[in-house]
């Protein structure tokens, strides 16, 4: 097995770790800090009416094309209306269907939203409009107004800002005075752009949309122009010209029609409202891989039960206390009792909290030494000793727990998740040392032990880690990428430096 | 402290991760270290091959055998009593005479058969050994150790240690027992380690720990300067010990006998780098030397040789320059 293959093998898994890794924070927004929001919207349309005596049919345009917004989730409330939704050339609608109503109705269409910078106006380029079919004099008016604009712009952009300016200022406008007069009086600034924009061939349409705020209440739709240029959506604000979509501006339904028609009733009503609440990033980031058909969640602990999940964050910082292990002993040269036993104790170290786990191992250590000191006098073969101290160590822990209830100390009840097998063989194999090589060895390792397993809790315990771990579980792959490579690393521990010097060349002291 | 990193590494130092990662998971396979961690297979395997070991006078092998013991030792008032898988010495029990039904261990102390029985049960149930599996104690003579050492050492039977690296000793030194160590040739509890001149056998200045000593602590004799008898056997045996294990890094345990000559105690695969304290110079020099000179296809003869003519103390720096030890 030569370096090559060893290099190349953790160049592979840290890439693939990597990789997976930005895919998922970059791409599906997975957040890298715990507790990390993202504004949702909640926005509402609630639907009115008086029901005629027939059966009733209600109409309402929803969300479907947002460019910058993603649909977390929506739902309709109805009582008792059959409901379906289809798309339309609007975007798409929910229909409500009833045959028999009676008093004011309302219906409800609710919907999350979240802020999707990846989320474009992929829809396809339209065709080209047919020409308006006007009158002799709205035809020449028409004209007229599309030549004299066009003299005056560049480009799509230019010709629908200048149009919008020719209309806003009708009464000073012959063409656009003259094209109200025949009959397009009532229609709005929006309008009749789309109408000039379909006689100069550019695809141009209207969009309806109402401003995300972070106050709770109704809102009002506003319009926006949207032009087609060739190549993509270009919006305008068809009052004060301004071009480019609005920030947290989200597009509700497109086209001249209301939002709302209702066949078979009257008084129909529509308002609009939104609230804006927080919602955890983690929550809108399986969604959106979801909605992507994305199969990173298929593979995430996220879809585990809730219990299950709280299992496997300590579990999988499991890996990561044994790094530090590793770089302990491998690195720095630190004596332990047994390769993984200071995780297990940084682990039961979670529950007690540091201070309170040291003097815990220390005291429950010391206790069961004295007692296995009095049971090498009684001669007893392995195993049963093993046992007994076992058993020992289990009422030790029993004792401390209930002394500390009585005592009220709250810490001493969290003695249970202490790994007593991992105990016991520790007071074993410290009293071997003790007694083969001396005290000061034993309580050497002992210390050493103690330390490194303060050092894997307090790396285990950062929460950013933890958070990253368990939202991230490929960065394991880098875990195991490093071990490869440290499993290679044939040069001097930290401890040996010190250890061999009386071989190092006296010129180059430290 | 990379100024003692790279000094470290010019005078090639040999550190823990270098020899587990290019020295031991290299030359010695996992299938053979059952010939060196059992000290009943290694002995056999040595008589097999004609290399002195101390005699075998009986294994006890389960709970019911402790009774045997009496009975195995009845022709020997002195014997050795170790676990065949200990390590480092431990669980190894001299018994030097008896009384009645009491022993009396090699540093003076009495045992009853009582502590004995326990004693060895508690080695069968694997106390001892690596990963606490069941073991078998071997029962066999107490090394009379040679006079030439009483100056130097306190109790217990100094041993020498070669490693022998492909079959070419590469560097030796011998452990004394002093009082700190009770008696025992191990270095972790104080013995001394004095490096020991390949090419002539004379013995070099010692260390305890990491310091250098130049006299013996208990008994305040020089420790350096002692020419080893029987020089040219033990390097012989070590060498051929690596064909009767097939294992390239092990260190050799030999104990010289008053009336035997040099044993071989034991093979170690995972030998300690202390040696190279006690001989204050790098392994890893000497290893390098072997890699780029050595015909490892030689007969022991010719390796020793070698070993000889190449590590003559002090072993000056590998000509060709080349970085050692580089972070990975």
């Amino acid at each position: 097995m030569n370096n090559r293959h060893i290099y190349v093998l953790s160049a592979v898994l840290a890439l693939i770790g990597l990789t997976l890794f930005a895919y998922k924070s970059q791409v599906l927004g997975f957040p890298l800090q715990p507790q990390e929001q993202t504004r949702v919207w909640t926005v509402e349309a609630a639907v009115r009416f008086d029901p005629g005596p027939a059966a009733v049919k209600a109409t309402l345009r929803i969300p479907n094309l947002t460019p910058g917004f993603s649909i977390l989730d929506e739902n309709f409330i109805s009582r008792g209306f059959g409901h379906a939704t289809r798309s339309a050339p609007a975007g798409r609608e929910s229909q409500w269907t009833l045959r028999e109503a009676s008093g004011p109705q309302t219906l409800y269409y609710r919907a999350q939203v979240y802020r999707d910078a990846s989320r474009i106006a992929e829809d396809t380029t339209p065709p080209f409009p047919e020409r308006p079919v006007l009158d002799e004099p709205s035809r020449i008016a028409m004209e007229g107004l599309i030549a004299e604009v066009r003299r005056q712009s560049a480009d799509v952009a230019s010709f629908t800002t200048e149009l919008l300016r020719h209309i806003n200022h009708a009464e000073r406008d012959p063409y656009v005075s003259l094209f109200m007069s025949r009959g397009s009086a009532n229609a709005d600034a929006a309008e009749l752009a789309t109408i000039f924009l379909a006689g100069a061939q550019i695809p141009a349409r209207i969009a309806h949309g109402i401003q995300l705020r972070s106050v709770t209440g109704p809102v009002q739709s506003q319009q926006l122009l949207e032009v087609h240029d060739g190549v993509q959506w270009l919006y305008f604000d068809p009052k004060t010209l301004e071009q480019g979509l609005p920030p947290d501006f989200l597009i509700w339904w497109r086209g001249d029609e209301p939002i709302a028609s209702l066949e078979g009733g009257g008084n129909l009503d529509v308002t609009l409202a939104v609230q804006q609440n927080l919602l955890d990033s983690i929550v809108v980031a399986e969604r959106r891989a979801e909605l992507t058909g994305s199969h990173a969640m298929d593979f995430s602990l996220f879809s585990l039960p809730i219990a299950t999940q709280a299992v496997y964050a300590v579990l999988m910082m499991i890996p990561i206390g044994a790094l530090v292990i590793m770089l302990l002993r491998n690195f720095i040269g630190v004596k332990t009792f047994g390769t993984f036993m200071p995780v297990l104790v940084a682990l039961a170290f979670r529950e007690t909290r540091l201070l309170w786990g040291i003097v815990l191992f220390a005291v429950i250590v010391s206790l069961g030494l004295l007692i296995r000191f009095y049971l090498e006098k009684l001669r007893l073969l392995l195993v049963p000793r093993l046992t007994t101290v076992l058993t020992v160590v289990v009422l030790l822990m029993m004792g401390i727990s209930v002394l500390s209830q009585k005592l009220e100390l709250q810490p001493g009840l969290s003695i249970a998740l202490f790994p007593m097998v991992i105990l016991s063989m520790t007071i074993e194999r410290m009293s071997i040392v003790w007694e083969e090589r001396g005290a000061s060895e034993a309580i050497q390792e002992g210390i050493g032990s103690l330390l490194v397993a303060a050092v894997a809790y307090v790396v285990m315990g950062i929460a950013w880690l933890e958070h990253l771990i368990f939202v991230f579980p490929e960065l394991l792959l880098l875990v195991i990428a490093v071990s490869i490579l440290a499993g290679r690393y044939t040069g001097y521990r930290l401890l040996e430096l010190w250890r061999f010097k009386a071989l190092a060349p006296s010129r180059s002291g430290p | 402290m990379f100024g003692r990193y790279r000094g470290l590494a010019d005078e090639g130092v040999l550190g823990l991760n270098k020899r587990n990662g290019d020295y031991i998971l290299r030359f010695n396979p996992r299938r053979l270290y059952p010939l060196v961690d059992d000290k009943l297979k290694t002995k056999r395997l040595a008589l097999a091959a004609g290399i002195a070991v101390p005699q075998l006078y009986g294994v006890i092998e389960t709970q019911h055998d402790i009774r045997r013991l009496p009975e195995i030792v009845k022709d020997h008032p002195e014997f050795a009593l170790k676990p065949a898988h200990g390590s480092a010495g431990d669980g190894i029990v001299v018994i030097s005479g008896r009384s009645s039904h009491r022993y009396r261990t090699i540093s003076g102390t009495l045992l009853d058969d009582d502590f004995l029985s326990h004693h060895l049960s508690n080695a069968i149930n694997g106390q001892f050994s690596l990963g606490g599996v069941q073991d078998v104690v071997i029962v066999e003579y107490m090394v009379r150790f040679s006079p030439l050492f009483e100056r130097i050492s306190y109790q217990g039977v100094p041993d020498i240690r070669v490693i022998v690296y492909r079959g070419f000793p590469i560097m030796s030194m011998v452990r004394l027992p002093t009082r700190q160590s009770h008696g025992k040739a191990n270095l972790h509890q104080g013995a001394v380690g004095a490096g020991i001149d390949l090419a002539s056998g004379v013995t070099l200045d010692g260390v305890v720990g990491t310091q250098v000593v130049t006299h013996h602590p208990d008994t305040t004799h020089a420790i350096s300067g002692l020419k080893i008898p029987d020089w040219d056997v033990i390097l012989d045996i070590s060498a051929r010990c690596y064909e009767l294990t097939g294992m390239g890094y092990i260190g050799v345990d030999v104990v010289l006998d008053r009336d035997l000559g040099p044993l071989v105690l034991e093979l170690n695969a995972r030998p300690g780098l202390a040696i190279q304290i006690a001989n204050r110079q790098g392994l890893l020099r000497r290893l390098k030397i072997c890699d780029e000179r050595a015909n490892f296809s030689a007969p022991a003869a010719e390796r020793i040789a070698f070993a000889q003519r190449e590590f003559c103390h002090p072993v000056g720096p590998v000509l060709a320059t080349q970085t050692v030890a580089s972070v990975a």
